[in-house]
Order: structure tokens, then sequence, then C-alpha cells
């Protein structure tokens, strides 16, 4: 077995791949980092992977035969969270998994599969915060805006629920941070970029946009919030925890446009 | 037009912010005919400063109201502003709210004016053009007016997802001081319709796909806490006596916030019970997922909470003759008694003894509260420690080792005696 450095591309079928070339090469990875991480003249210790969908497609396929869908789709989301450590993680879970002849998914005592968990439910804590803090601004076309910054890449999560839900209004749900959106014109939805942001920079950019009731109807809304508010009861550390400064930028309620 | 529309909703919504139910969940309404909105998600979609979830848009229709229960803030001695939104202002309020992403959907109630049909009447009218004219499926909540007829409780139930009569006081004694008017039966008997109709909307569904829905998130209701100086055992056994009896989705506490100089009643500036209420809602969580008996809580022995400690651990300290719970043994009801392990920690143990016995470094991981736990479990390699101590002695460590949130106010109380 030999000990190397991986690099990929950073998609999801380049992590794919790497679990196949792990078991077809016979090799232990130390890590696994992004080829543009890479640094020259380390070639001794390090192997190339090449996305390739028929070997991602076989992995993908092994994996929910072994740990079911939802095993593979715990991956799939702690891949979404961006965050340095997880390649590797999830590659050597994987191996983890097709070795061993229990559900270890399931073995909470194993540090790799409850550091797995965590990240997990970091991402489908934001995942559900996207779900909630998405506001929608009717602009003069008709069309529903919502500018995000999610902390991690979770738009391809939230996408069938905003579908199902606004089904009979076009909306768009754009992270400014990732530069990428979703737009829905009431029968498909479907990934979008745009070469210049231009309005959708931050959200008082697209006040300009606005359709002639939105004012009306942001500004009934930051009334509501203040009169359900129980003046008695206040407790500024639980509402800190539950809509944390970082969010307040896109909500209405609690920062832009507000009357001092 | 639009500034009449503000301060209203400002009054409406000021007045309904006493019911605490912000429940959006229990439901689940599908997108029907590519129209607006589903239900299920159960989202909180902000928080108000007091820390409570915001998931509906909570409003009453009027707070005009015939009667005068000293309790309530809208009562008719009350020298408030009125208002009154028209069925029309209700609609296109939630459905604007709603297309923007503020809401899950409606929580509607109302004063009472001119009798209780004439109430209950316009509540299902609302409900009924949002469903039929506006295709909204989103979540729907409508006070019961009580006294309301059996014909209209029945059609609100058609449209609504959860119905709601708030029984307010826990005690007949404090009904009969604190609103003389109002008639417990009058709100039992709705409530009772409503469970035998739940019942057998369920059962009708089993046979027939097409059965119409009726009110598939159940009913629920309010009790108010410390305005009639009843006792934490006349909540609990209230409580587990609407469980039990009406088939309750939920039961709500409410800490009284004090709004009248009604002799009755505990003055303005009196401190709402927030520690009291959470030990409540906790008590609550034992009985609907820890397999808690109402009496093993409160009984007559011990018919306060302690302010101090949870009740989990209270009953604990009085049980010492229970522990310990063997970790990689005993069921997961056994562990579920754990003090400092929770419903989502005792699965995870369950799962995890499986691949081979659990050290107290496993549970740490897990998330199980060690301060608290290590008092009344046994694990590879680790014994209950001070297995030999009394139980007072324990809970002084426990509380040495950990600082309570509502450290000032149990101490505040703690000087009054």
């Amino acid at each position: 077995m030999r000990e190397v450095d991986l690099y990929f591309d950073g998609t999801w079928e380049g992590i794919l791949t790497s679990i196949f070339e792990m078991f077809e090469y016979k090799i232990m990875p130390l890590s696994l980092s992004h080829t543009a991480a890479r640094q020259k003249g380390m070639f001794q210790t390090a192997h190339d992977v090449v996305s390739q969908q028929d070997k991602a497609d076989r992995v993908k396929k092994g994996l929910i035969e072994k740990i079911g869908r939802n095993g593979y789709l715990e991956l799939w989301h702690a891949f979404l969270s961006e965050l340095p450590d997880v390649p590797l993680l999830i590659i050597r879970l994987a191996r983890h998994y097709f070795q061993s002849e229990q559900p270890e998914r399931l073995n909470f005592g194993h540090d790799l599969v409850l550091r797995l968990k965590k990240i997990v439910k970091s991402v489908s804590r934001e995942r559900h915060r996207m779900k909630a803090f998405a506001r929608f601004q009717r602009l003069q076309d008709g069309l529903f805006v919502a500018l995000i910054e999610p902390d991690f890449n979770v738009l391809p999560l939230i996408r069938k629920h905003f579908q199902d839900r606004y089904a009979d209004q076009r909306w768009l749900i754009f992270d400014i941070r990732r530069h990428y959106g979703l737009y829905y014109d009431e029968h498909t939805t479907s990934e979008v970029t745009f070469a210049d942001p231009g309005n959708l920079a931050n959200s008082r950019t697209l006040v300009d946009l606005y359709a002639a009731d939105e004012p009306l109807y942001a500004d009934l809304w930051k009334r509501y919030f203040k009169s359900v508010n129980i003046v008695e009861r206040k407790n500024m550390k639980l509402h800190l925890q539950h809509v944390p400064r970082r969010y307040w930028r896109h909500l209405h309620e609690k920062s832009f446009g507000l009357d001092a | 037009m639009s500034d009449r529309i503000k301060e209203k909703l400002e009054i409406l919504a000021d007045a309904a912010k006493y019911d605490v139910s912000c429940s959006s969940s229990g439901s689940n309404r599908k997108n029907k005919d590519h129209g607006l909105g589903n239900t299920g998600a159960g989202i909180c979609h902000t928080y108000t400063e007091d820390g409570r979830c915001v998931s509906l848009l909570k409003i009453l229709l009027t707070n005009h109201c015939i009667y005068d229960c000293a309790y309530c803030v809208s009562r008719k001695s009350n020298d408030i502003k009125r208002a009154a939104f028209t069925v029309q202002e209700v609609v296109d309020l939630t459905i604007n709210f709603y297309r923007r992403n503020y809401i899950e959907g409606l929580f509607l109630s109302s004063g009472i004016f001119k009798d209780a049909d004439f109430t209950m009447e316009r509540l299902v009218l609302i409900a009924k053009k949002l469903r039929r004219e506006h295709n909204f499926n989103g979540y729907i909540h409508l006070k019961t007016i009580p006294a309301a007829s059996p014909e209209l409780i029945h059609e609100a139930g058609l449209y609504a997802d959860r119905l709601s009569i708030n029984l307010e006081i826990p005690t007949d004694a404090g009904l009969k001081l604190l609103a003389p008017e109002k008639n417990r039966k009058d709100m039992i008997r709705p409530m009772t319709y409503l469970k035998d109709q739940l019942i057998k909307t369920k059962e009708e569904g089993k046979l027939f796909k097409t059965t119409p829905k009726f009110a598939p998130a159940g009913q629920s209701t309010q009790l108010i806490i410390g305005a009639s100086g009843e006792s934490d055992q006349q909540i609990i056994t209230a409580a587990n006596y609407f469980y039990n009896k009406f088939n309750m989705k939920r039961v709500y506490y409410s800490g009284y916030v004090p709004i009248s100089y009604d002799k009755r009643l505990p003055t303005i500036g009196t401190a709402v019970p927030t520690a009291r209420e959470n030990r409540l809602y906790q008590s609550d969580w034992l009985m609907r997922f820890y397999g808690f008996q109402a009496d093993e809580i409160v009984n007559e022995s011990h018919p306060l909470l302690d302010l101090d400690i949870d009740p989990k651990l209270s009953w604990a300290l009085r049980n010492m003759d229970r522990f310990p719970i063997d970790i990689n043994k005993d069921d997961y009801q056994l562990i579920l008694r754990v003090p400092g392990i929770g419903v989502g920690s005792a699965q995870k143990i369950v799962a995890a003894r499986k691949f081979g016995p659990l050290h107290i470094e496993h549970l740490r991981k897990i998330g199980v509260a060690i301060n608290r736990a290590k008092y009344f479990i046994s694990c590879k390699g680790f014994l209950q420690i001070y297995a030999d101590k009394r139980a007072d002695l324990i809970k002084s460590y426990i509380l040495n080792s950990s600082k309570s949130k509502y450290t000032s106010s149990t101490t505040q109380q703690l000087q009054l005696f």
C-alpha cells in the first residue's frame, strides 16, 4: 500500500473518482487537495486524479449499495460544506465503509463517523436557515428575488423546497458569495450565473427595481416584527443565538431600510 | 389607506402576541395544481427580541370584545385602541407575506364581537377564501371561539391545519375569579367535538383515499402560568388530562405578563415567570418523549417544580435507588432516564454499542453531559461515582460544576424566604 498525496479538480465527481483510484492503485491517501494547491517538486508521492464519469458512477452505485441512499447523501452534504479537511475525510470513510461488514454509518463510537455527523449537522442547519431567511423582494416585472450568503454551498439542497412551495411565481435565489443562483420560470428550475451581477450585488441595489407594492409589504413586515415582541420578556442572548448577526444584512426586520 | 392598515397591523399583532403557539408543523399539505405554498417544513422565519419563533402571521381579526376577562389585554373594560381587519385585508396580508417567504401561514384569532357564531363565521370565511380562491396551501391555524356551533367548527376543520381553544386558567376556581362570564363547558364541548371528528377522519382516511382533510395538525390549547396562584402539580395534571382525554397535539404554557392593575392579578412590573415556564416545558417533554408519567414529575409530596434544577434531574435525585444505569446493557427507555442524556444521545448510544462496549470518552464525544450523567451511570471502565453519597450532596456537586441561566432569578426567589 503506497502512501500518497492526492490532488483533484474540486468537484464531487473528482471525489468519487479518487475513491475509485484509491482502490485501483492500492493507495493509502495522506491528503486530498485541490490541484491548484499543488506545489511543484512533490511529485514523488503525488497522484493526480482526473475526474471520470464512469468511475464516479460506479463508486456512487457501490456506495448506495453498501450504505444506502441516505449514507451516500450524507457524504455529499459534507462535501458541500467546502471545509478543507472534508475531501480526505470522505474518501477515508468510503474506504472504511467498503472494508467493513458492519453498517459502520451508525458507529457513533468511531471518530471519523462522528466528525462526519457533526459536519452534516452544520450543513443541515445552514440549509434550514436558508429556507427560513431567504427573503423574496418583488420586482417591477413580477420576478421575486432573494439574495443569500450561506456559510456552506446549500443552494442545491434548498432547490426542491422552493420549487414545490412557490410553484405559481417566478423567482430567483442568488448566492452572492458563490456567484450563482437558481431561477424558476413557473415550470422548471435552472442554475444561472451572470457575467456582471449588476443590481444583484447586494440587497440595497435591488431597491431601484422594486415593484410598486414592495416597500409597503417590507414596511408592514417590519412593523409586524416589532409588534409581536413582548418587551417584558426581552432576551437578546436567545435572539442572537437564533438569528446570528451575519444573516441580518438580508433581513428587512433586522437591517436594511430600517428606520433609525 | 396604507397608513390605516399599518396601524391596524400594529394593534392586532400586539393583541395576539400573548398566544405563544407559533407551530407550523404536524401537517403535510402538498402544493396542489400549481398553486401557492405547502405545509410541513416547520420553519421559524425570524425570532423576536424575546427569543420566540415567528413562523406565522399571528393576528386578531379584531380586538373588540364583549367579554371582560381580567387576564386579557383585549378585555371590554380596558381603555385601549380598538381595530378590526376586513376579510380581504387579512387575505392580502397573508398572501403577500407568504410570497416573500416571511411566514409559513396564518394564525388567526379574534376578540368576540356580537356573539360566538358571528365571530367564528368570519374566521372560517377567511380560511375558505385563502384555500378556495387563492389555492393557498400554506399553514392555517384558527382559534375556535368557545360556544361556536358544531357546523361552523366542522367547516373550520375542512380549511384549517390546526384548531385550538385556550383554557388559559388551569383551575375552575381561577376561571370563576378572573373570567366569571366564561363557562368551562363552552370550551370543553368544541374540544370533544374536535377529538371525535379527528378520530373519525383518521379512520375514514384508512378506508377511503378521498376523505377530505380535517385539521390534519390536530388541536392544541394554552394555559396561563402564574396568574391565578395555581401549583405546578395542578398545571401538569391538567396538561396530562388534556393530552390523554382530547388527543391534544400540544399544550402551551404562557408565563403571565402583567397587563393590569386589577387586584386579583400580579401587578404591573412583576417579573414574567420565565424560569417556571421553562421547567413546565421540560416536564411536558418528559411526558411526551421520555416516557414519564405526570405523577413521577409532580405529586402530593412534591407539588412544585424545582427552579434550580431540571425536572429530570430532580426525579433522578428523588429516586437514587433506580441507578446506576448500565450504558452498555440497559434498555433505551432506562437510558433516557439518565440526567445529561437526551433523546439524540440515547439513540446514538443504543446504535453505537452494537459495535463494541462504550467508554466514558465515547459518551462525551456523542454529546452526553458527563458532569451530570456520571453520578447515574456505569459503562466500560467506569463506575458510578459517589454511589454512596446522599442526593442533596450530589445536587450541590452538580450545581457547583455548572452555571444555570436562571441562577439570578432563583437566588432572588430564595431571598424572599
